[in-house]
């Protein structure tokens, strides 16, 4: 048996299989340009476009960006659950058990509330919790004298996000009712109506150097989900590799959702099932999860704002498919013995 | 020539205990040093010391100070093949094996053609060739820390560092290790290991150390050192040592 040629082979047909999805998310989105609720609810043909001015416009400014950060934010809440999941050693985590989503919900309401309501405030201030939720709840899981490594982790971040999201609850309770209070609430549920050029210029260059910077270390994230001394021995500098890609990948997340809120699961389900269809080589299944991450949010986003005459916020149906999802990959994880 | 020289190596942990006091040795080329002693007696701490993990001056490799090394030169160097190492993925053996090719590789770049050949050939070398695009979860502990090893000679370093590499198997993998690690003393490789097992050890040792309390007992070619009075001093517990049929028992 060759070895390389057995080795190239595997590669050839996951390259094949991520050309293949990346063709279905072209087309996906060039597709669901075209569908929406205006004139009526369902697709617009193009021969109709030509005469209607609201149409093109509805079609460029906002259906387009929308789409544009649908697949963004899906790459990167994927690449960076996949990246927390290697960092960890745990395929059961995602930025979110961490802490990151509560503080960033933290920082976002408390923004709302003390009324300096700019976009690049809640961005800013979203960030910045959510890295303080993960230094807190990085810390406190090395203080905790209970437990392994992950056990530790997770309940860490189980009490920060308890203390985030209390602290959000009294954000709430002194919230102007009809204006910061919906805000909030919305913001909690995750939404890309808000989507604009503006914000796809301004916030998205950054996420999409959080995720070449990931890309760049698809190879490399195999060896830091080993032990630290083990990626030590063969030559890597793990604390500073895992501080990279831990900042990077909560920046990347953080900025994301202090646009489009709340968005939960597509961190923790899409890099599953990546690793199910491409093996778990993170060369193969870190670039897998983006394409699958952004195919799950373009769809989720889509049937979110055509199914109903009211949109239904994202975050309520990642929740309720991945949910699901999770809860079948569970079920099945026996069969085969893979995580 | 002398692969690893230690001079006067103390080490005291943060919390103030001391783990080593005044360790000098020297380890030639080519040799298989055994690290024999009880637990808590520093063999693992020394370990860390020499794959540059916990930080010294008093260590030279090659002949320079350990401290100059970097990161993927010392990597091409010095492999390490820990007690255990924890599978959350279920990476292929290959996958698995072609990490040990990390310090050969550019920064951010992938494993090429010879680096695969090299992993595979190392897959070989342990009997594991045939299981290469098998999950590394499905293996048993023994073949585990087979492929453990496979991961350390892929990285094709000159010195070898194996912590307690028998400790959790069975006899026939037992037999497999120390067939393996004779095959790469054989190819030249400088080996050094810790174990609990002093008739391991002295299967496999060219010399030995001995460790208690952080200090080191004795060091010497197995002949010298591996005697019943110091294997009684060292471990606190009757011990003899005699030759049964060409075969020297250690019990």
């Amino acid at each position: 048996m060759n070895a390389e040629l057995l080795y190239r082979s595997e590669e050839r047909r996951n390259r094949r299989v991520l050309s293949g999805l990346f063709l279905l998310l072209l087309l996906l989105s060039a597709l669901f340009l075209f569908a929406g609720r205006y004139p009526k609810g369902g697709f617009t043909f193009p021969r109709d476009l030509a005469e209607n001015r609201m149409m093109q416009n509805i079609m460029l400014n906002i259906r387009l960006p929308r789409i544009l950060l649908a697949l963004i934010a899906g790459a990167i809440l994927s690449a960076a659950g996949f990246t927390f999941q290697m960092l960890f050693a745990n395929p059961l985590v995602e930025p979110g058990f961490l802490g990151v989503s509560q503080g960033s919900a933290f920082g976002a309401a408390l923004v709302i509330v003390v009324g300096t309501n700019s976009s690049a405030m809640v961005q800013v201030s979203a960030t910045f919790f959510g890295l303080l939720a993960l230094g807190a709840s990085y810390y406190l899981a090395k203080r905790f004298r209970f437990g392994g490594w992950l056990l530790r982790l997770v309940l860490s971040g189980i009490a920060v996000s308890a203390i985030f999201s209390s602290a959000l609850g009294v954000i709430k309770l002194v919230a102007e009712p009809t204006k910061d209070l919906q805000d909030i609430t919305f913001w909690m549920m995750g939404g890309l109506w808000n989507s604009n050029w503006k914000q796809i210029l301004t916030v998205m260059p950054i996420v999409l150097f959080c995720l070449v910077v990931l890309y760049s270390y698809r190879w490399k994230m195999n060896l830091l989900s080993l032990q630290e001394k083990s990626a030590y021995s063969v030559g890597l500098n793990p604390k500073r590799d895992r501080t990279v890609l831990l900042v990077v990948a909560t920046v990347g997340t953080t900025l994301t959702i202090s646009l489009t809120g709340l968005i939960g699961w597509v961190g923790l389900i899409m890099p599953h099932l990546a690793r199910k269809l491409f093996g778990s080589d993170s060369k193969a299944a870190l670039p897998g999860s983006m394409v699958m991450g952004a195919l799950f949010l373009l769809l989720c986003d889509t049937v979110g704002r055509t199914l109903l005459p009211t949109e239904i916020p994202i975050g309520l149906l990642t929740s309720f498919i991945g949910a699901i999802i999770f809860m079948v990959i569970l079920s099945l994880k026996h069969q085969d013995g893979k995580a | 020539m002398t692969a690893i020289k230690i001079e006067d190596l103390s080490f005291t942990y943060p919390s103030g205990t001391q783990a080593l006091a005044n360790i000098s040795l020297e380890v030639v080329e080519s040799s298989t040093l055994a690290l024999i002693g009880s637990n808590g007696a520093g063999k693992s701490t020394l370990m860390d010391l020499l794959f540059g993990w916990k930080p010294s001056s008093a260590i030279t490799l090659f002949r320079k100070p350990l401290k100059e090394y970097g990161r993927k030169e010392l990597g091409r160097h010095i492999a390490l093949v820990p007690q255990s190492e924890h599978y959350n993925f279920s990476f292929t053996l290959l996958d698995y094996t072609l990490f040990g090719r990390a310090p050969y590789l550019a920064e951010m770049a992938s494993p090429t053609d010879k680096d695969v050949r090299i992993a595979y050939e190392a897959l070989e070398m342990v009997g594991l060739a045939s299981f290469a695009q098998r999950s590394i979860t499905s293996l048993s502990g023994g073949e585990g820390q087979l492929v453990l090893i496979a991961r350390a000679i892929a990285q094709q370093s000159r010195v070898l560092l194996l912590d307690e590499p028998t400790s959790a198997l069975d006899p026939a993998n037992r037999r497999k290790v120390i067939e393996i690690l004779s095959s790469l003393h054989e190819q030249g490789k400088t080996i050094i290991f810790t174990t609990h097992d002093a008739q391991f050890a002295y299967e496999l040792a060219t010399h030995v150390a001995m460790l208690k309390g952080g200090k080191l007992l004795a060091f010497g070619t197995k002949e010298e050192v591996v005697t019943s009075s110091l294997l009684t001093t060292l471990y606190e517990t009757p011990m003899t040592v005699c030759a049964v049929g060409g075969k020297t028992l250690i019990y």
